[in-house]
């Protein structure tokens, strides 16, 4: 029986190694790829090259999709960001009937098939004589991005000490001025690590965008454009190398800011205040 | 500096200087929601609720014939390409489910019984591929497995076949390939959640009274993360059943997915009732297919025990 002990974690371990090179594997031939002469994607690579990354900047249609992408990601991660604070600090903070109903609703959509949420929101602003352009993609993205604007808050605002606020009122501070030398310190991280959580969904988010964008293309629709022709494959492969580096980026700093937001109120909440 | 560690000072009576309305608890919380909610009900109930209204109505070219009919529903639950479609969506979507629960539970078990002080890195190491754009990730297996893909030109290296094999993409396999993949994350993080919220003095009691190792786990661990694993199907289950991109770009004719025929209703074929009726069946059929899957995991939960 102890031999079993000993033995497990090993096959476990090994197990676990065995799915992380799972998870990696497809990500790992894109920058492969990227960089090679041939067209064809096989290996062995026939020699290496930037001249597909070279090409990029070169290209109008990509540089209007970047521009876009921008556009909708900025205003999308702000708007989602500014409704989930309201949405986290409520259900962080107060009690009341309702309460994990509406939270059910607000996170919906990262359970519901996407293309649905897509062709309803469709329906909808095609009824109401909305045309379609960014701003609309503006709108479907928030949806969708406010569940994961949520977790992060949530996750920052929890175990905030009230006292801490109560204090700062009864030294004099103003509601304003308690929020702003008193809250926004503590939650900071938090929010800037919702907000890049939310401009890297916007960035990549397809269906949504392909459904409610007008005659504007964002990044992923570009490359949804792109991937009908083979010969445009590794200019392809080398824009999504880019957005890989640019994805892992962002995240790796909201995840940062989302610990020390965490620990800031959970912990260390006093030395803060 | 010194506030917090001498402790809050003792509360006031909240209600004393403004109105007891405004004061009270569910009014503000409630109040502080309501854009967030109010978002939500208009950009995602009432679209949900006009998709239902269209699916009861007709369409004339591009005039909508407001009469209440049952027609649409007709056609998505008996017409053999819509009826094939639906099948194969939600054979694909509980194989893709099951799957990716099988796969990723031991991993969720090794992070949090055997991580140690890795488990955060872990868990970051496992979220990061999820991060990165799932177009570019469905895109990543079409050149692993196409037919100049890299498994092929592997394969024929190591001179296991002669030529490619056009087996491996644009079909059923490929897409539930893609897909227990690209939801990998979202199966591991609530397993994980709920093996950390397992008591682990039960486990050891478990042991102490003779059970050997796997004994403990079927009979405790199992049963006590079984919510996790729950949820963690149903979160993989419900969104891939309406997943457009996969069958689009790995899946080929015999890999088509419903999500595939509702947006060419509302493209080129241009039936928005048709569609909407498409997508109601579709989210009808996955709630029962979840609820089942619900029953009989706990059914399985109360075997176990």
């Amino acid at each position: 029986m102890t031999a079993i002990r000993r033995f497990l974690p090993g096959w476990l371990s090994s197990y676990a190694v065995l799915y992380l090179l799972f998870l990696y594997l497809p990500v790992i031939f894109l920058p492969i790829f990227s960089i090679n002469t041939a067209a064809t994607p096989k290996f062995p690579l026939s020699g290496v090259t930037l001249h597909w990354y070279e090409d990029l900047p070169r290209t109008p249609a990509l540089i209007d999709a970047t521009w876009n992408s921008l556009i909708v990601g900025v205003s999308a991660s702000i708007l989602s960001t500014v409704l989930g604070i309201l949405a986290a600090r409520s259900i962080t903070r107060y009690r009341y009937p309702g309460r994990r109903a509406i939270n059910g609703l607000i996170m919906a959509p990262l359970v519901l098939p996407e293309v649905i949420v897509a062709i309803s929101m469709l329906l909808v602003m095609l009824q109401l004589g909305l045309s379609l352009s960014l701003f609309t993609v503006v709108l479907g993205h928030v949806l969708v991005c406010i569940p994961y604007s949520m977790t992060v808050l949530t996750s920052g605002f929890e175990g905030f000490d009230r006292s801490l606020e109560e204090a700062s009122a009864d030294l004099g501070e103003s509601a304003f001025g308690t929020f702003r030398r008193v809250t926004l310190p503590m939650v900071a991280p938090a929010i800037i690590s919702s907000l890049l959580v939310c401009f890297t969904i916007s960035l990549d988010e397809f269906i949504i965008a392909f459904f409610l964008t007008g005659t504007e293309a964002t990044l992923p629709i570009y490359i949804w454009g792109q991937l009908r022709f083979a010969a445009k494959l590794p200019g392809v492969l080398a824009l999504g190398t880019l957005l890989l580096f640019a994805s892992f980026l962002l995240m790796t700093t909201a995840e940062i800011l989302r610990r020390r937001a965490a620990r800031r109120t959970q912990n260390e909440g006093g030395l803060y205040a | 500096m010194t506030v917090a560690a001498e402790g809050s000072p003792p509360l006031r009576m909240a209600g004393s200087r403004r109105s007891p309305l405004l004061q009270s608890e569910a009014v503000q919380g409630f109040a502080l929601i309501s854009p967030t909610f109010v978002y939500a009900l208009i950009l995602l109930v009432l679209p949900i609720l006009v998709v239902i209204a269209h699916s009861f109505w007709t369409q004339n070219y591009l005039t909508i014939d407001h009469t209440f009919t049952l027609e649409n529903y007709r056609i998505a639950l008996t017409e053999p390409i819509y009826r094939d479609l639906l099948w194969r969506s939600l054979y694909i979507s509980l194989t893709v489910s099951l799957l990716t629960v099988a796969l990723a539970y031991p991993v969720a078990y090794f992070i949090s019984f055997h991580g140690g002080r890795h488990k955060s890195l872990w868990l970051f190491l496992i979220t990061i591929p999820f991060w990165t754009s799932y177009l570019l990730r469905v895109m990543s297996w079409k050149v692993i497995l196409g037919y100049n893909g890299v498994l092929n030109s592997g394969l024929m290296g190591l001179g296991i076949i002669d030529e490619p094999s056009t087996a491996l993409l644009y079909n059923s396999t490929a897409v539930i390939i893609t897909l227990t993949h690209a939801w990998a994350t979202f199966a591991i993080l609530p397993i994980f959640v709920s093996l950390e919220k397992v008591d682990r003095t039960l486990v050891e009691a478990a042991t102490d009274l003779g059970d050997g190792p796997l004994r403990s786990f079927l009979r405790v661990t199992l049963p006590l993360s079984a919510p996790g694993a729950i949820s963690a199907a149903l979160i993989v289950m419900i969104p891939t059943v309406g997943d457009y991109v996969t069958p689009k770009l790995v899946g080929g004719k015999d890999g088509v997915m419903i999500a595939n025929a509702i947006q060419a209703q509302f493209g080129k074929a241009s039936n928005w009732p048709l569609g909407a009726a498409l997508s109601v069946t579709t989210m009808i059929i996955v709630s029962l297919m979840a609820g089942a899957t619900v029953l009989v995991f706990r059914g399985l939960q109360r075997l176990a025990r």
